[in-house]
């Protein structure tokens, strides 16, 4: 009784496995709008040639599948169905062919030629990062990402704007739940734009899909790649190289817009950074700086240090009662400015502005039973900075 | 190739499970002692490892002289030997390659040259590729964890070619290569004094090799700061020297021990594989000493 | 050589009996898949809605982790080297191993190395949580100083495997009986002569590639540190020039296992056996030129590149060989589908599936879209999971009764199989989808948009899983109360030296070798 089973479900399943394949490119998805639960299926086409033409190569890739998939599982099947013996069949007694095996060498051989070409001609191109119109610097760190548009003295670092509660499950999780940054990376559209990836402590990897850029950031070296986008829209990302217990917590949003709006954006983007500079020399009170603490703590250190200061055992240190944190506010401020070398603690001081690195000081002295008194202003970070 | 049918195949024993549990001892001190939590257990493991080790050899020397092991056996220990021989091959393999990548691409990439960014100047600006390596991309941004030595173990110019370890090394092996052989040849003659006396002497080089490499070592340290902390330079110097080094200790430990065997008498004209696996070992030993002097230190 | 199996514990613990020997590797590595098999049930359900529920990022690194490495090292290597001890023997016509004290040793190292490995679970800083791949400097500067455990347990380990391996080479180059030519040996003979030389070959580089890590970690050297002149994607080269390898040396003993199992049922002999057996050498052999395909985003030269892509396309070749003298094996032949048959089938389908992506991924261009996603999660399962799990547990149906003289039920070995076969398909199908959609592998948690299919997943997953329970069962009932199986043939179109020995077999295969024709 069961051996009829399972000559039903063998039946059954030829057919529902071509079909997944074939589900796979049923599912041609119109650039930009994202697809979603039983409709998510297949590569998107994306939005520059690169992911064009990885795109292509991939359906190209499937249908050769497929179709040796159909002959080979076809004579498969022929074979389970019509040389059973429960049919009478008795067994042939063949068991070589030079013929037949030259035959399958040789086609397969042919077929992977013909795939080469165009893999060939799109990794030659992926490769092709001259006359590029800008160049932005893309820095991992453990666990965001900075970007510097080289020559234009702006940079910022992008980070993960999803609340831990609603990781947690403490508050709803809305629609870019874990693909949502605290400030995207803004790019003009149809300029070659040529990206500089490297990182800071251990190996990231900055990815777009639609983008068709993926490009390992490793520490100490500079990988180059490229992108032109075709079209303005908001292209998100994910951070892919393992790296740490923050790996999944580092995503990539890029707001693409027309070149003016891009202009208009950079030149705001320069006020800006001056008015920052500027905030720097302002004296602030305890309270002042204990919420913005709060704020830029929370966002720049809990990932590590938690959010109650209590740190992680033997991986980090926790604030609450250390030594540095109620010791001398210059080892305090070197500690975070220039981080530790070789180990997890990064230097800060390139990161954070004055202001939050004051604030963030002042904070970590005050908080938690943590009870100093004392108050770190922007501009002693700035005079620390220019002592050194 | 036919199976004979006494193939001996060996009572239960204590033996590999005691062994097993020496290594893993070891492995756990090992992990306790690069933590610094002292290194009693990987002594205590490294004992066991030792009493196992001897009374194994023991053992398997007793059964050879009850003539246990027939010519079939005697092959598969040949198969044993050659095979471990090639996996400490790959195992040295791995140090060359990583010396020859870091040589030809990448250290060249870290100072703009060849197929990779030449934005690189983003992360060590002004860092210069040299080899051997002097000042390392840490110190150019002001770091302080890599300093580079001030000397180096390159080929120190035909002046002073006489004061130059490394060449005597080389001729103290080689040399030990063929004292070996002397000995191998001795007793296929059946000649046990003239092989005892050329083992003994294979095993003196080898203690000598040892002694100059220490003086070097030192020298080294104290005077020209290269150490293994110095850059990769000093960490691949020192990696594949003192692997090669580790391995000329067991050689001659192994080759005293067959001396030792020599003096009792347990060899005959055919009947020797004790010292042949060893002095295989021996060449082998030899031969990547070769490698070294050539890519450490003559094009180093 | 009269002495029969000790009595009580002393049998195991001090044995030299190429078949105890094997058993214990089988019962280890079976031990050490349910681990495995429980971390990835952790990860499953982790996974299997969005957000944290169950465990924090943290331990999730440190469950992949283990699941990959306890799986890899743990299950299915030491389950082919258990295979590789009660057969080889038999099917050479060989007393026993060449070396046999060396094999115990070999054996009773694994529950050591495991022991000290999973026993940093427990530790301050936790378990390895840098991947099975254990890239730097995540895994040396920034990694739990229970790193050092780690890298000696792999060190031990590999002293294991290489041991192991050179015992089965000298066992199959020296051992063989009278007439048994290189060219008469069974196929899974051969594969795992191929298999040993791979780990003989790279086992050290293994070896040296943790030594660098300690070094780097313990003695300031800077192997992997840029800031020394070193680089961290040498790591990459090196544990890859290991790590392709080590696929291949999972798969080539199961590629041993179905060259047996579907001759046997398609009662024909197996089509283009010399061609296997070159196929089988081609395989190994370019498995030694192609590490860096898993590299394609590390920013290597164009040159280096293209050359990587295409030697690796040109393992589809010879691995197509194979596939298609399996299938002409079955064609015209005289077909039943008893268990061991169901899941040689399972493997051959879903295997050239993971073959396919495989070769995808091969491409460069493309890979880079699939790089470090969940198509690779899905790739490796089929390959690994519906490969060499699959043909190990074909393996184990096919020669049990050989082995224990007892049959098992084959109405359950067949309710297993579909299970397994189904659970499977529905947890690593739409990983694919995942993937491609953009979903990274090695994420704790992951955007709203991937939750449909992850929860699929985690379900086919707890489906696969109850399988195993299932399979675990069927094999201790049909030790304990299987009825005897018939003498000698157990199946009818059966070949080779094995079945010519009686079930269970002698505790000393062939005392007197057999003369082959
Ligand atoms: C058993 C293990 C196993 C096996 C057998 C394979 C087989 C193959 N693998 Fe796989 N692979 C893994 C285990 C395995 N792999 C693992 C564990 C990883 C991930 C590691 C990690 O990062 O953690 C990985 C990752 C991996 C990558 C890296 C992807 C990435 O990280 O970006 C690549 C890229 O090229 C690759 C390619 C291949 C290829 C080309 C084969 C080929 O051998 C397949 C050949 C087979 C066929 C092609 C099917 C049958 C052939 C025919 C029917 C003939 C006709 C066919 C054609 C002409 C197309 N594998
Ligand atoms: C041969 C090796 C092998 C095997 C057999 C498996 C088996 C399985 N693997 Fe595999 N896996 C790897 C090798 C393997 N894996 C590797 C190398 C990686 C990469 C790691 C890395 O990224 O570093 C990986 C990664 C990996 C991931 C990705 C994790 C991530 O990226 O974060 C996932 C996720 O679904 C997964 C799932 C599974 C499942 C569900 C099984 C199932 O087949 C397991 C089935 C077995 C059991 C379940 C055991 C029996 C049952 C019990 C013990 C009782 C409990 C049962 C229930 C509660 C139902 N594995
Ligand atoms: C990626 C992880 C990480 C992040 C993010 C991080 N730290 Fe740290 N921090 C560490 C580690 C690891 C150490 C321990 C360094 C050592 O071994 O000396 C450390 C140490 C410290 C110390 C010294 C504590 C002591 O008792 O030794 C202070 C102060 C500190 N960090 C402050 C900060 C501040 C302020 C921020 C945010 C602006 C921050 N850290 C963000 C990982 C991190
Ligand atoms: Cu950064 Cu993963
Ligand atoms: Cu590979």
């Amino acid at each position: 009784m069961l051996s009829r089973l399972n000559r039903l479900v063998a039946y059954a399943l030829t057919p529902l496995f071509l079909l997944f394949f074939a589900g796979l490119s049923y599912a041609k998805e119109p650039t930009g709008s994202r697809p979603e639960g039983w409709n998510l299926l297949n590569l998107p086409v994306g939005v520059s040639s690169l992911s064009r033409n990885s795109y292509e190569l991939h359906m190209i890739l499937m249908w050769v599948c497929v179709a040796i998939g159909v002959v080979v599982f076809g004579i498969m099947f022929y074979s389970m169905i019509a040389h059973r013996k429960s049919l009478g069949r008795e067994p042939a007694t063949f068991h070589e062919s030079t013929k037949v095996e030259m035959l399958w060498t040789i086609i397969p051989v042919l077929i992977l030629v013909a795939l080469a070409w165009p893999a060939t001609t799109y990794l030659v191109e992926r490769y092709d990062t001259d006359e590029a119109d800008m160049d932005i610097k893309i820095t991992g760190y453990q666990w965001k990402w900075q970007y510097e548009y080289l020559g234009e003295d702006v940079q910022f670092m992008s980070e993960l704007s999803t609340p831990e509660s609603a990781i947690y499950g403490d508050s709803p999780k809305s629609e870019f739940y874990l693909s949502e940054v605290s400030e995207p990376l803004v790019l003009p559209v149809g300029k070659k734009i040529r990206f500089l990836v490297t990182a800071k402590d251990v190996i990231h990897s900055w990815w777009v899909i639609d983008l068709g850029v993926k490009k390992d950031a490793i520490p100490g070296f500079v990988n180059e790649t490229w992108v032109r986008i075709d079209e303005p829209g908001v292209y998100r990302g994910f951070c892919t190289e393992l790296c740490g217990k923050g790996h999944a917590f580092m995503p990539i949003v890029v707001n693409a817009v027309p070149e003016d709006e891009y202009n208009g954006w950079l030149a705001d983007k320069k006020v800006a950074v001056a008015a920052e500079r500027e905030l720097a020399k302002k004296t602030f009170t305890l309270d002042e700086l204990m919420t913005k603490g709060e704020e830029a703590y929370n966002r720049s250190c809990a990932a590590c240090h938690m959010g109650n200061g209590e740190g992680i055992t033997g991986a980090f240190p926790a604030l609450k009662g250390s030594a540095v944190a109620l010791g001398a506010v210059e080892t305090h401020m070197d500690v975070v400015i220039n981080g530790v070398a070789g180990t997890g603690m990064q230097a800060f001081g390139g990161q954070l502005s004055e202001v939050d690195l004051a604030a963030i000081i002042t904070y970590e002295r005050n908080a938690w039973g943590n009870d100093m008194k004392d108050i770190v202003q922007p501009v002693d970070v700035l005079k620390f900075k220019q002592g050194q | 190739m036919s199976t004979d049918s006494n193939y001996y195949v060996p009572e239960p024993s204590k033996l590999p499970v005691l062994m097993a549990l020496a290594l893993g001892t070891m492995a756990l001190g090992a992990g306790m002692w690069v933590r610094d939590e002292g290194f009693g257990v990987l002594a205590v493991g490294f004992l066991i490892m030792s009493a196992v080790m001897y009374v194994w050899f023991s053992t398997v020397i007793k059964e050879n002289m009850a003539g246990m092991t027939n010519p079939q056996v005697k092959r598969s220990f040949v198969w044993g030997m050659s095979w471990f021989i090639f996996s400490e091959v790959m195992f040295f393999a791995v140090f060359f390659s990583a010396l020859f990548y870091i040589r030809t691409l990448s250290l060249p990439w870290l100072g703009g040259e060849g197929d990779k960014s030449d934005m690189i100047n983003l992360v060590w600006p002004g860092f210069q590729a040299e080899w051997p390596l002097m000042v390392n991309p840490d110190q150019v941004v002001g770091g302080e964890k890599f300093i580079g030595p001030h000397e180096n173990m390159g080929f120190p110019g035909w002046g002073k070619l006489f004061g130059w370890l490394p060449l005597w090394n080389t001729i103290i092996l080689l040399t030990s290569s063929v004292t070996v052989h002397f000995a191998h040849h001795a007793m296929k003659h059946n000649n046990r004094s003239k092989f005892n006396l050329w083992l003994a002497i294979t095993v003196l080089l080898g203690a000598i090799f040892l002694v100059v490499q220490y003086v070097e070592y030192h020298e080294a340290y104290v005077e020209m700061g290269l150490t293994l902390s110095s850059g990769i330079y000093g960490t691949t110097f020192f990696m594949l020297t003192g692997f090669h080094g580790f391995h000329v200790t067991l050689g001659t430990f192994m080759l005293f021990v067959q001396l030792i065997r020599g003096f009792k008498g347990h060899f005959g004209a055919d009947d020797q594989f004790g010292f042949e696996a060893t002095s295989w070992y021996w060449h082998f030993v030899d031969v990547v000493w070769l490698g070294l002097f050539i890519f450490v230190y003559v094009l180093g | 050589m009269a002495y029969g199996p000790e009595k009580g514990i002393g049998r195991w613990l001090f044995s030299t009996n190429h078949k105890d020997i094997g058993t214990m590797y089988l019962w280890f590595s079976f031990a050490m898949f349910l681990l495995g098999g429980f971390f990835a049930m952790v990860i499953r359900a982790e996974l299997f809605e969005p957000g944290m529920q169950i465990v924090n990022p943290e331990f999730f690194n440190q469950m992949t982790t283990m699941h990959g490495l306890v799986m890899v090292f743990g299950a299915i290597m030491p389950s082919f080297v258990g295979l590789a001890n009660w057969l080889i023997p038999m099917q050479i016509g060989a007393p026993d191993m060449a070396l046999p004290r060396l094999n115990n040793l070999s054996f009773w190292i694994l529950p050591f190395g495991f022991t000290l490995l999973a026993s940093t679970l427990f530790m301050e800083g936790g378990a390895p949580n840098f991947g099975w791949t254990f890239y730097a400097p995540l895994s040396t500067t920034y990694a739990p100083s229970t790193v050092n455990f780690f890298i000696f347990g792999v060190h031990i380990i590999g002293a294991s495997s290489i041991m192991g391996s050179i015992n089965i080479i000298a066992t199959v180059l020296n051992l063989r009986a009278p007439g048994m030519t290189l060219m008469k040996m069974p196929l899974f003979v051969w594969t795992w002569l191929i298999t040993a030389f791979l780990l003989v070959a790279v086992m050290p580089v293994l070896a040296g590639t943790v030594t660098m890590m300690l070094m780097d970690i313990n003695f300031g050297t800077s192997f992997f540190d840029a800031a020394g002149g070193g680089d961290p994607v040498l790591f990459q080269h090196v544990f890859w020039f290991f790590g392709h390898p080590e696929v291949y040396i999972i798969i080539l003993p199961a590629f041993g296992v179905v060259s047996a199992v579907i001759p046997t049922f398609s009662r024909k002999p197996l089509f283009g056996y010399s061609s296997m057996v070159y196929a089988t050498s081609a395989i190994a052999f370019l498995s030694f030129i192609v590490w860096a395909h898993h590299m394609f985003t590390v920013g290597m030269p164009l040159a280096g590149e293209l050359y990587f892509m295409y030697a690796t396309m040109l393992i589809a070749v010879p691995t197509g060989v194979k596939v298609f003298n399996w299938i002409t094996t079955m064609f015209r032949g005289s077909l039943t589908f008893e268990t061991p048959m169901l899941y040689a089938i399972a493997f051959i389908i879903l295997f050239t599936i993971g073959g396919f992506t495989g070769l995808m991924m091969a491409m460069a261009p493309v890979d880079i879209q699939y790089h470090d996603t969940y198509f690779i999660v899905s790739h490796f399962h089929y390959v690994m999971v519906a490969g060499a799990v699959f043909a190990m547990t074909s393996g184990i149906y096919y020669w049990l009764p050989k082995w224990t003289g007892k049959m098992y039920n084959e109405a359950m070995g067949k309710a297993q199989f579909w299970v397994s076969f189904i659970g499977f398909n529905i947890a690593f199908f739409p990983q694919h989808f995942l993937g491609l959609a953009g979903m990274p592998r090695r994420y704790a948690d992951y955007s709203l948009q991937f939750a449909e299919w992850n929860m699929v997943s985690s379900i086919g997953a707890f489906m696969y899983g109850a399988a195993q329970l299932f399979f675990l069962y069927n094999v201790i009932s049909t030790i304990i109360a299987g009825k005897p199986a018939p003498q000698e043939k157990t199946w009818e179109g059966a070949e080779g030296l094995e079945w010519t020995l009686s079930s269970p077999p002698p505790y000393h295969s062939f005392t007197t070798p057999p003369q082959v024709k």
